[in-house]
This record gives structure tokens, C-alpha cells and sequence, in this order.
């Protein structure tokens, strides 16, 4: 019973609740946090280089079908991705096309 | 549309469907699409499709599953998993307290924020923040129930259907739909930035993620985390305050 519980139990606990505290803490702090205090830059701070670390990960170390893609074309359809981006005043559409397109394409080419 | 002249006679419902309606934008067509590619990064490590049902609505937030699915992998225990996960979380609560005081009105009880909050996650607070204000007050936490409850469980059908489907997809689709996640996040952070701070701690963010994997990879997040976030704002700061004294004088 328990054996067939226990990755529930791990969800629940290591996902669910890890990251629900936050967003009860969230909406206690409300109207109370200073969305300008010293304090708030550095939690902000903080938080996006954890996702950026999570994405750089993603990117450098991937799995599945995309870790049998060389490195180079990875970076390359981020940066080409990026231009696009840029280029068409920061098109959140036109950058995700490009960079998954540069990566399609290079794919191909490669016989993937 | 003049929502404040139409907006009188419209009910709660009204603004709940129409953040139903959300579900056909493009931020949540993309989340959509990036789960698939979720539900094929969990197809290939062989988690049950019930387990990854079950984490899609009680964790919601993608990159929060994503470390949740590598620590299961790596055979984490619950303690290491429970901090991993709870760090990459933290900026659940600064994103929940900003976005508080946007849908609430007076009349709005605590519970039911806390209940959804849970909703909360980088697509719909994005869907938030950006279209919320336009809608009249009163209306405004109906309309983020009605994106968040929808988006969440179509999420949670959508992988587990893609579950399956995604093993015979051809290798070039299912690498695309891997590399559609990091890029996604990438240029959702970028276009919802409101503070000079995000920027930096991106930048840097990206390329501890790499150093630190290569040097302490049971940690590699954490650290970078941390320390790739501290620099960033000491660094930020004191641009800041140097860029601030430029203009005194």
C-alpha cells in the first residue's frame, strides 16, 4: 500500500508543497512588501538565476531526442533566436520560431 | 471594447469565460506545446503517466517539475528533492505578492487567494499582469480563475495524452519540442521584466547553471541560484547607486 503511495506522497511533498509555501507566503506578504526594498531586488534576483541556471541546463545538457544534437547548433539556434528577438522589438513569437526553426533546420541537414 | 461602460450589467461568469478564452493565446498555446515536451522528457525516463497527471496539477509550474522529475531520476532523496524543488520556487512569492494587489478587490476573502494562488505559475501570471488591469475590478479575479482553472486542466489532460503519443513522434519533433521549454522560458522572462535586476540575473544565471554543473552538479541550481543572484544585484546595485550619484551631480 504504501510501496504504491509513496511516489504520490514524494509529489505531494518535494513538489506540491515545496512550491505552494511560496505562493501562500505570496499572497500573505500581498500589499505589505515593498515592491522597491533592497530586500525584494535580491529575492528577484535570486529567483531568476535559479530558473536561468535551470534553462542553461536544458540548453547545454539536454535529454531525450535533443542530447544526440551537437552543442554548436544548440548555442547557435539560441543566439539566431536571440537576434530575431532583438530585431523585431523583442517578439516573443518571432524569437521562439526562429531559434526552434535554426535547430530544425540544422537537424535536417544533418540527416537528423 | 469599452469594458468600463459594458462592464455594469456583466456578471462574475462573464470575465471567468473570458479568461477561459485565454487558453488560445499564444503564451498559452506555447506552455501547451512545451508540455508536450514535458510529457516526453517523462515518457523517456519512465515516470507513470499517472504520477506525471498527478505532479502537472498539484506542482503546476513547469521548471519546478522539471528539477522535480530530474531529482526522481537521479534517485533524490526526499529531503535534497524537497529544497531543490522549494529553491527554484522562491520566486513563486515575490511574482503572488505582485500580482495580489492586481486581481484582489476589498471584498475578496484571504482564502480564496491562497486557493488561487496555486494557479499562479510564469504563463499566467505573464497573462496576468499584461490584460488583468484592463478588466473592471470586480471581474478581475474571475477572469484569472477562469485562465488559471482552464490552463492548468487542459495541462493536465494534454500530457496525459501526449504521454503516449510523444515515443512515435519523428526524433526532429521530439527534439524540437525538448528545446521549446528552455527557449520559451528564456524570452518569457526577458518580455515580462519590470526591473533592471532580471537582466543581470539572467545573464549570469545562464552561465553559473553551466560552471557550477561542471563543479558541484548535485548542486548545481542552488548554487547558481544563490550566488549568481547575489552577484547579479550586488552588480546591479551598484550601477545603480553609481548611475544615481551621476545624476546629483
Amino acid at each position: 500500500m504504501i510501496e504504491a503511495l509513496w511516489p504520490y506522497i514524494f509529489i505531494a511533498v518535494a513538489g506540491w508543497l515545496a512550491t505552494d509555501i511560496w505562493r501562500w507566503l505570496g499572497v500573505l506578504a500581498g500589499n505589505r512588501i515593498d515592491e522597491n526594498s533592497e530586500m525584494m531586488h535580491w529575492v528577484r534576483a535570486v529567483a531568476t538565476a535559479l530558473v536561468a541556471a535551470v534553462i542553461a541546463k536544458l540548453i547545454v545538457y539536454p535529454t531525450g531526442e535533443l542530447a544526440t544534437s551537437p552543442l554548436w547548433l544548440r548555442i547557435g539556434a539560441v543566439a539566431a533566436g536571440a537576434a530575431a528577438f532583438f530585431l523585431f522589438r523583442r517578439n516573443q513569437l518571432v524569437g521562439i520560431i526562429v531559434a526552434i526553426g535554426t535547430l530544425a533546420a540544422g537537424l535536417f541537414a544533418l540527416g537528423a | 471594447m469599452d469594458a468600463e461602460a459594458i462592464s455594469e450589467g456583466q456578471t462574475k461568469r462573464y470575465w471567468f469565460v473570458q479568461g477561459m478564452r485565454g487558453i488560445w493565446s499564444i503564451p498559452a498555446i506555447m506552455l501547451m506545446l512545451s508540455f508536450v515536451g514535458f510529457a516526453a522528457f517523462t515518457a523517456e525516463g519512465g515516470i507513470p503517466v499517472e504520477q506525471v497527471m498527478f505532479m502537472t496539477g498539484v506542482v503546476w509550474a513547469l521548471p519546478a517539475k522539471v528539477i522535480l522529475v530530474g531529482s526522481m531520476l537521479s534517485g533524490a532523496n526526499l529531503a535534497t528533492t524537497f529544497i531543490a524543488v522549494t529553491l527554484s520556487s522562491v520566486r513563486m512569492m515575490p511574482m503572488v505578492a505582485a500580482l495580489v494587489p492586481e486581481i484582489r478587490n476589498s471584498k475578496t476573502p484571504t482564502w480564496l487567494m491562497l486557493l488561487l494562488s496555486h494557479f499562479v505559475a510564469i504563463t499566467a501570471w505573464v497573462f496576468a499582469m499584461e490584460r488583468a488591469h484592463r478588466v473592471p475590478r470586480t471581474g478581475r479575479l474571475a477572469f484569472f480563475a477562469g485562465f488559471g482553472i482552464t490552463l492548468t486542466s487542459a495541462n493536465i489532460l494534454l500530457v496525459g495524452i501526449a504521454y503516449f503519443m510523444v515515443t512515435q513522434f519523428p526524433p526532429l519533433v521530439g527534439a524540437c519540442l525538448f528545446f521549446l521549454t528552455p527557449i520559451y522560458f528564456l524570452t518569457s522572462i526577458w518580455v515580462s521584466a519590470r526591473h533592471q535586476v532580471i537582466y543581470w540575473s539572467l545573464g549570469i544565471g545562464l552561465v553559473l547553471g553551466v560552471v557550477f554543473h561542471e563543479v558541484a552538479p548535485e548542486f548545481d541550481i542552488l548554487f547558481a541560484g544563490l550566488v549568481g543572484g547575489t552577484l547579479a544585484w550586488a552588480g546591479e546595485r551598484h550601477w545603480r547607486l553609481k548611475r544615481a550619484a551621476g545624476v546629483v551631480r
